[in-house]
């Protein structure tokens, strides 16, 4: 156990160098939610009020959360790939070390950025001028609910990073899921008002329930019975994920 | 006689209907450098592989550092270092985080660590560029990185694949020496290479494989020596006129000579094919001195290992440069 904490330490320590010291990488799953936040947010902003009787930018802003979550564990697994396709990797699995450190090490790398970009989103949405119902602890229950959405979607990353054979495929994937699925879930829009096969997919995109869950916490207030059926729809997705990865990558990894 | 840290025996290994091993035997012993050659696909890296438990042998006995590569596998992991061909430096570490890195992964204790990688960067000439970022490395000196970083819990069996890929002449003579080093230290180096130059220059003994199967294998000497394509040039002092004459009584004179093969004649020259055999030299000019034939020059040339890698893997050689394989 001792060795798994130190292997692990050594790899998670590599991660966050990277995260320093490449800080415009970030700007790449940045640009979405930004540009809705200021241009979307402002352009809805009266049309919304009448609609929705809500600040559309409070309305948002969840679903800019998503993304950002969604998109950053997305490309979580990338890294992994770069690591296969230059060799590096093969030299990790020739170490004396566990090999569930290499991925557990990017697991926590990609979750501490997920939440590191989710705070950000939420301080620039306060900026501009949301209101967050349920206070300070309701930041920590909203970065605990974008992780909750990253943890599934970073195991389905890294079991893409062992499947994929070059990088821009891995890009394309991410290009043609996150702000799509973002569509299609009740991001933008009260699931009622989206067309039925829209409606459809929105209910098994694990995103429509991260995004419920920080909406009710944005704009009502603590409500423990309705979050609890949200979060319990996260947990058994990420188990699945988690699953689901650590089954393939233990055959890769073997 | 010194222990084998590196044993193969009958080892088979295939790819679904790809036979990639045959039968492969093979020891590479403590303090030795060990060259592995033959033609891209012949096997070279599958063999690594299973030295590295990258990959599973079908058949036969692996061990390495004296741990079975099936049952040990994490003992095997702990003895050896792999530094693949690829330059597997992350660019935005520095090369003092690389070795961290690789020591705390290598699980060196605490006490231990600062001081070898202080000895790491000074042996590969890093010290001054410890704090550098690898991107801003040359290419060289990111190879030479790569190397440290695989050293640093001193196992006694290096795996090396390709060391010098792509290296400057200067940088490839660094590294050799560097390497050089490693073995005075004790260590069996297990070394994968295309070039013969470098196998010559670095190999106690060498094994050339083709199509799965080990076709010889030898100190690179013997191997050279068992093409039978040693020859000694010998001119005669004359005139031309009288040139002939004196090749005729010269050939006479050396035909019964134990070391001598056949002859032919070259122009003002003797063509001499001999038994790889030091004495050739001294029993040729001997012989001619008791013939009464005055010599001008004379000169001894062996076959390089290329021509040994050639005679022996020439076909596959080939193929493999027609279809890439």
């Amino acid at each position: 156990m001792r060795d798994f904490i130190d292997e692990t330490r050594a790899q998670f320590t590599r991660w966050m160098l990277h995260l320093k010291r490449e800080p415009f990488s970030l700007a790449f799953n940045l640009l979405n939610p930004l540009i809705l936040l200021v241009f979307m947010g402002s352009a809805f902003q009266g049309l919304a009020r009448n609609a929705l009787g809500a600040d559309y930018r409070a309305y948002l802003l969840p679903g800019l959360l998503a993304l950002t979550a969604f998109g950053n564990s997305m490309g979580g697994g990338i890294p992994l790939l770069f690591d296969r396709e230059n060799g590096s990797l093969t030299r990790l699995m020739t170490a004396p070390i566990s090999r569930a450190s290499i991925i557990f090490s990017r697991f926590l790398a990609v979750n501490v950025s997920t939440m590191l970009q989710c705070l950000l989103i939420l301080i620039l949405g306060v900026l501009f001028g949301v209101r967050i119902a349920t206070g300070v602890g309701g930041i920590f229950a909203l970065l605990g609910v974008g992780l909750l959405l990253g943890f599934g979607v970073t195991a389905i990353s890294l079991m893409l990073a062992f499947r994929f054979e070059n990088h821009g495929d891995f890009f394309a994937v991410i290009g043609l899921t996150s702000l799509p699925l973002t569509f299609l879930s009740s991001a933008f829009v009260p699931l009622d008002n989206l067309p039925g096969w829209m409606r459809a997919v929105a209910l098994v995109n694990p995103m429509t329930y991260a995004i419920d869950a920080m909406r009710a916490l944005i704009l009502t207030g603590w409500n423990p019975q309705g979050l609890a059926f949200m979060l319990a729809v996260l947990v058994v997705f990420d188990a699945v994920m988690l699953w689901l990865g650590s089954r393939m990558l233990g055959r890769h990894l073997a | 006689m010194s222990a084998s840290l590196v044993r193969i025996d009958g080892l088979k290994k295939s790819y679904g209907e790809i036979l990639a091993l045959d039968g492969v035997s093979l020891e590479a012993e403590a303090g030795k450098i060990f060259g592995f050659l033959g033609p891209n696909g012949a096997g070279k890296t599958t063999t690594v592989k299973i030295l590295a438990t990258l990959a599973r042998p079908d058949a036969g006995a692996v061990t390495v550092a004296g741990y079975d590569v099936l049952k040990d596998p994490a003992k095997v992991r702990a003895s050896i270092a792999y530094i693949p061909q690829e330059v597997t430096a992350d660019p935005y570490l520095t090369a003092r985080e690389h070795l961290n890195f690789y020591a705390a992964l290598y699980h060196l204790p605490a006490g231990l660590r600062a001081r070898r990688i202080e000895e790491a960067l000074a042996l590969v000439g890093l010290a001054g560029q410890e704090d550098r970022r690898a991107r801003r490395l040359s290419g060289g000196t990111k190879k030479k990185l790569d190397l440290a970083c695989g050293l640093l819990h001193r196992p006694p069996v290096i795996l090396l694949d390709e060391p010098s890929l792509g290296l400057d002449v200067q940088v490839r003579h660094d590294v050799w020496n560097y390497i050089l080093g490693l073995k005075q230290q004790g260590t069996a180096i297990f070394l994968c290479t295309n070039y013969m130059d470098e196998a010559e220059r670095l190999c106690d003994e060498v094994a050339i494989i083709d199509q799965g199967k080990i076709v010889a294998r030898g100190a690179p000497e013997e191997l050279k020596g068992r093409l039978n394509r040693d020859v000694v040039w010998v001119e005669v002092a004359g005139t031309n006129h009288h040139a002939g004459d004196l090749l005729a009584s010269l050939e006479r004179a050396i035909a019964a000579l134990p070391v001598v093969r056949q002859s032919s004649r070259d122009g003002a020259r003797l063509k001499i094919y001999v038994e790889g055999h030091e004495a050739a030299l001294a029993n040729i000019l001997e012989a001619a001195a008791t013939a009464g034939v005055p010599v001008r020059s004379i000169n001894y040339t062996r076959p390089g290992l290329d021509e040994v890698f050639l005679h022996y893997a020439g076909r596959a050689f080939s193929e493999g440069a027609t279809n890439g394989a």
